[in-house]
């Protein structure tokens, strides 16, 4: 067994300090128009009226073509644009998935027309996306999908359900993974493809799921003969897998894996104080010492994505150490924190830490469960 | 970053000269007379010392580092760090450095030594790894660097988890002393054995893992090897993960005291990190070795009694944690991400 896993170093170039400045800058602006209260899990948050600003700045789809509206940045450039965004805790949601996932997946895979309408869309900050994934039935296992895509007059009918689907009902298009043909026993990922579904067509119904926290960020897609032209498959016929298991490396490592809880550790630093008792500083710098290698980890997996390198075993470690961690600062601060609600006033770190015990269960589940991953790990290992 | 080079060097060198046997006998109290040569011979305890460019400088630190990670991969039974930093202190200092291994003092955070005009060095350290066997002590104390010999100590011998010596000493003494590099005291001394404890650390954690999941592979329980049930798999790939977040650590660490980024921060994140994974580490690996892995005949409990150790020395996790801490304190709630950046 040779080494097991790359982890590269890395120092980001001067113009990523540059560029980290500028985002600064801006966010405090924002922070002093108070448009927005923070919270640094990406996936609690929906303000168009933020997306659309970030997009006037060219800070969505900043790594793509010109010709599409990108910024022709670098990756790590978008990283550290991503990070700043995270941890000052400001509402990234609306335009969350199209920035990460769906616009990358149309520039990489699409066609010259559906690039041309879509991103430019998506870099102004006016156009949001949702993944089609998971299944009543299909979790984990996600090659046993059953949503069914069958050829008819100029397109496709598609029908079945699709379920967990974040913001569906606050995005405009949904990238779903069907079924175009059925697998075989030698192999279960053929057959599957992905479509742009516009999430206004007839026969398509969005239900809401409250989740325990009294939100509602999942949903119900349930398609009842939907009409998808042709021209809105991505890629050829039956590379659906192939595609989706391309981008893990980028759905898995970024900051967004191990910062989702960082609003309450920086309000529990706030309530320490400057003389923190021995608990207090042992447990903040425990935090630290783990928040600073990871992001090494994962800035480490960003230079090697740069670089278009195969990163999915260290995109898997990083979010399950990063979610695991996530999980354990609101389990900690409740511990160790002094606690105790002022009446009259908002209370930042008591709001934050309600929202990271309630929300811990969805950062180890979502974007692959930790058990998926350690399975992945243990791949790379030689175990599997 | 390391010079490969070095580093195969090394790894050839422990393979071949640290077989269980020699690890058995040196935890037996037989010096490893051997490898000490060999390792003296292949110039390993001057990486640091022969580097510097200017007195007191940490050049040298990637291929000490190097080394030291294969020492730690082969559990290797020697004061090869604490030679590395007693020599680099020498050299700093202009004191002529003696044949064999040398060892530092003190090695814990609240211990110090003094020197009083006379010239006379006083003080007590505990747990100072191999000062018996070594050829001089070196203490930094008081901005000068003083080199004693171990005849002008009081030594009570004592070891560690791992059977490595680690001696309680009491100097009151004259020794030769010079004044150390510009920059370096006891607390930078203090720091870079932490460093040096992370980076073995890292090596066996290596060790450790290759170890596990061989074993995994090999040991065959209700009709297929144990590697193939989930539940064993689960626990590798959190062994895993740990391991590799110590090697991103203590190289990030070497990388700063080379001059990459800031030394103080980059210790403490590395030895508390490297720390806690160590006993987790250890946790699992044994679990997944079973009753064989707890017996003194299989040869996991060289590295796993090192990892032990390790992490103790030079700063349990919660002590570098609470220095962390403070200074995250210190800069407050809305200097914590800056914090973090800034590293």
């Amino acid at each position: 067994m040779g080494e097991v896993f790359r982890f590269d170093p890395l120092s980001l170039p001067p113009e990523c300090e540059i560029l980290r400045r500028e985002v600064r800058a801006f966010l405090a602006e924002e922070r002093a128009a108070g448009a927005w209260g923070p919270s640094s899990d990406f996936a609690q948050s929906h303000s168009p009226e933020f997306s659309r600003r970030l997009g006037k700045r060219g800070w969505i789809g900043m790594t793509w073509p010109r010709k599409y509206g990108g910024q022709e940045r670098s990756f790590l450039e978008r990283y550290v644009v991503t990070e700043e965004l995270l941890a000052a805790g400001a509402p990234v949601g609306a335009h969350w998935v199209a920035d990460r996932q769906s616009g990358p997946l149309i520039l990489r895979f699409g066609t010259e027309s559906q690039r041309q309408e879509i991103l430019p869309r998506i870099v102004s900050g006016e156009c949001y996306f949702c993944i089609g994934m998971s299944e009543p039935d299909s979790g984990s296992d996600l090659a046993s999908i059953r949503t069914k895509a069958t050829p008819v007059a100029g397109g496709f009918a598609i029908s079945g359900r699709k379920i967990w689907t974040s913001s569906a009902h606050k995005a405009h298009y949904m990238i779903a993974l069907c079924r175009t043909s059925p697998a075989t026993d030698k192999d279960r990922h053929q057959g599957l493809s992905q479509l742009v579904v516009d999430l206004k067509t007839p026969g398509l119904a969005i239900r809401p799921i409250k989740n325990l926290a009294g939100a509602q960020h999942f949903n119900e897609v349930v398609f009842d003969d939907v009409f998808v032209p042709s021209e809105r498959m991505i890629g050829q016929p039956g590379d659906g897998w192939k595609q989706v298991t391309s981008e893990l490396g980028y759905e898995r490592s970024g900051p967004e894996r191990f910062l989702s809880t960082f609003r309450l550790l920086a309000e529990f630093v706030r309530r320490a104080g400057p003389d923190p008792d021995e608990r207090e500083a042992e447990a903040i710098g425990r935090f630290v010492a783990h928040l600073a290698t990871l992001r090494r980890m994962s800035l480490s997996v960003a230079g090697m994505l740069q670089k278009g390198e195969m990163v999915n075993l260290e995109a898997a470690v990083v979010k399950d150490l990063g979610t695991n961690l996530e999980r354990e600062i609101p389990e900690i601060v409740r511990l160790v924190a002094k606690r105790g609600r002022s009446p009259n006033r908002a209370d930042l770190m008591e709001e934050a830490l309600a929202a990271g015990v309630l929300n811990a269960p969805s950062y180890t589940i979502r974007g692959g469960t930790r058990e998926i991953l350690r399975g992945i790990v243990a791949r790379g290992l030689g175990l599997r | 970053m390391t010079d490969t080079l070095v580093q195969d060097s090394a790894r050839r060198l422990f393979a071949d000269l640290v077989p269980p046997a020699v690890v058995n006998a040196a935890e037996a109290g037989t010096w490893p007379v051997e490898l000490w040569d060999a390792v003296a011979e292949a110039g390993f305890p001057d990486a640091l010392a022969a580097s510097a460019e200017t007195p007191g400088d940490l050049a040298g630190m990637a291929d000490a580092a190097a080394i030291l990670r294969e020492a730690g991969r082969h559990a290797a039974p020697l004061p090869l760090a604490e030679s590395m930093l007693a020599r680099w202190l020498l050299a700093g200092a202009g004191i002529a450095a003696p044949e064999g291994p040398l060892t530092i003092a003190p090695v814990e955070r609240r211990e110090a030594f003094t020197l009083r005009r006379d010239g006379r060095l006083s003080g007590k350290a505990t747990g100072v790894p191999w000062a018996a066997q070594s050829a001089g002590i070196v203490i930094v104390a008081d901005g000068l660097v003083a080199l004693i010999p171990p005849q002008a100590a009081d030594i009570r011998a004592g070891e560690s988890l791992a059977g490595d010596p680690r001696d309680d000493i009491s100097v009151d003494a004259v020794g030769a002393a010079k004044p150390a590099a510009a920059g370096v005291d006891a607390a930078l001394v203090y720091r870079l054995g932490a460093l040096t404890r992370a980076v073995l650390i890292a090596g066996a954690l290596d060790a450790v893992l290759k170890l596990t999941v061989q074993y995994a592979n090999d040991r065959v329980q209700f009709g297929r090897p144990i590697g193939k049930f989930q539940a064993i798999q689960q626990q590798l790939a959190i062994l895993a993960e740990n391991v590799a977040a110590s090697g991103v650590v203590a190289d990030a660490a070497v990388a700063a005291a080379a001059g990459q980024g800031d030394l103080a921060f980059a210790v403490a994140v590395a030895k508390s990190r490297c720390g806690e994974a160590a006993g987790k580490v250890a946790e699992i690996a044994h679990q997944v070795h079973g009753a064989i892995g707890f017996t003194h005949e299989h040869r996991l409990h060289h590295l796993t009694r090192r990892l032990w150790s390790w992490r103790d020395e030079f700063g349990v996790e919660s002590e570098w944690s609470i220095e962390l801490g403070r200074l995250a304190a210190s800069k407050g709630g809305d200097g914590l991400w800056p914090l973090l950046t800034a590293w």
